[in-house]
């Protein structure tokens, strides 16, 4: 299958990824993932074999820039944003209100779930991947996908609501 | 995408956005100065319609007139020069430039490179031809030109080398006529043909 122009990738794919790096590395460092992202994909690209899963292709070079981004942060301590401001809002109604704070600060408590929760979630829920495609990025079986994903939601259910 | 019953989900869902036009046009700025945008494109307003141009290292690769589907364009040039294929402003502003400039009667000719790899063989040769000798305002006639390039007979194989110039008004087939001075044909349509004949000849209004 011939390679199809790279801005195509970029227009079908391209607002998904920028959204999984802003969810994963937050607002500061998400803009830097998704260009590392980018330009990794261009270079990488001519030499792609199979041009038949574009989308998980890119989705996996995303995820390695998020998850370097991780490690280098873990490497040099420095204040994490705090699941406290979220259980600290002002609670009203039901046991998930937290949420009413708004996407940024549940996905700062996104931010901290174990590393393949993380993706797990933001795959799922933000690119919109089948399970199938997200054990392909996240380099695992379809069912430790699916386990991931649910484990991830009901941490940040119990910690959103607590 | 669909609303569910859980609202944890939608509020996951629902993420500020942030700001992708400027984060991607940050990434191609990268990656044109690394040299990694093998071929640049824009679609360019013209008193001939919308002109689609596509700039790689060695120069203008194409230019297309509306008729010819963008989609259809990007895909050849991805398969026959690089899949590494970008809309890029910056990567064309130069190519759109002289062309705003021609087109407002204020260039005679493009201070361009021109790349050749669409076309090939004899059919390149009569480009080229066309290119470096039939200047502004000049016309030349099918047969006439096959005469240039050494071959007589060769004025049908002259127009399919018209009709298939993938760099046309930079390499100006529109200044190719039948014997008599019929317009012949045009990739860009008769009226675009027109136009720029009388563009050059100094009878069309200042666009």
């Amino acid at each position: 299958m011939p390679l199809p122009p790279f801005q195509r990738i970029l227009d079908e794919h391209g607002a998904a990824v920028h959204r999984y790096c802003l969810a994963q590395a937050g607002p500061d460092h998400g803009p830097d993932c998704f260009q590392e992202a980018v330009l990794a994909a261009l270079t990488a690209y001519p030499k792609l074999r199979d041009g038949s899963n574009l989308r998980s292709w890119l989705f996996t070079i995303a995820h390695h820039k998020v998850v370097d981004h991780h490690r280098r942060q873990a490497r040099r301590p420095q204040p994490m944003p705090e699941l406290a401001a979220i259980s600290a809002a002002p609670t009203s109604t039901g046991p998930v209100s937290g949420l009413d704070l708004g996407g940024g600060e549940l996905w700062a408590a996104v931010g901290q779930l174990p590393e393949k929760q993380r993706g797990a979630i933001a795959l799922r829920y933000l690119a919109d991947l089948p399970y199938a495609e997200i054990a392909e990025v996240l380099g695992c079986s379809e069912a430790a996908a699916r386990q991931s994903v649910r484990a991830g939601l009901t941490r940040l259910r119990s910690e959103v609501s607590r | 995408m669909t609303p569910t019953r859980d609202p944890l989900v939608d509020a996951l869902r629902s993420v500020s956005a942030g700001d992708l036009a400027a984060d991607l046009d940050a990434a191609i700025g990268r990656a044109e100065r690394d040299g990694l945008v093998d071929v640049g494109y824009e679609v360019t307003d013209s008193p001939v319609g919308p002109l689609f141009v596509a700039v790689t290292d060695a120069g203008v690769v194409r230019v297309g007139f509306s008729r010819e589907p963008v989609d259809a364009v990007v895909e050849e040039l991805a398969l026959r020069v690089s899949p590494r294929v970008l809309r890029s402003p910056r990567r064309t502003d130069e190519v759109r430039r002289q062309l705003d400039e021609y087109f407002a009667g204020r260039r005679d000719h493009f201070d361009l490179g021109v790349d050749w790899r669409l076309t090939r063989g004899f059919r390149r040769t009569v480009l080229e031809r066309l290119y470096e000798e039939v200047p502004y305002g000049r016309t030349v006639s099918y047969l006439e030109l096959a005469v240039r390039v050494g071959n007589p007979r060769a004025s049908r194989a002259v127009g399919t080398a018209m009709a298939t110039n993938p760099i046309p008004i930079v390499v100006p087939c529109h200044r190719v006529l039948r014997t008599g001075g019929h317009l012949g044909g045009y990739g860009g349509g008769l009226p675009a043909k027109r136009l720029l004949l009388a563009l050059e000849s100094g009878e069309a209004p200042l666009l």
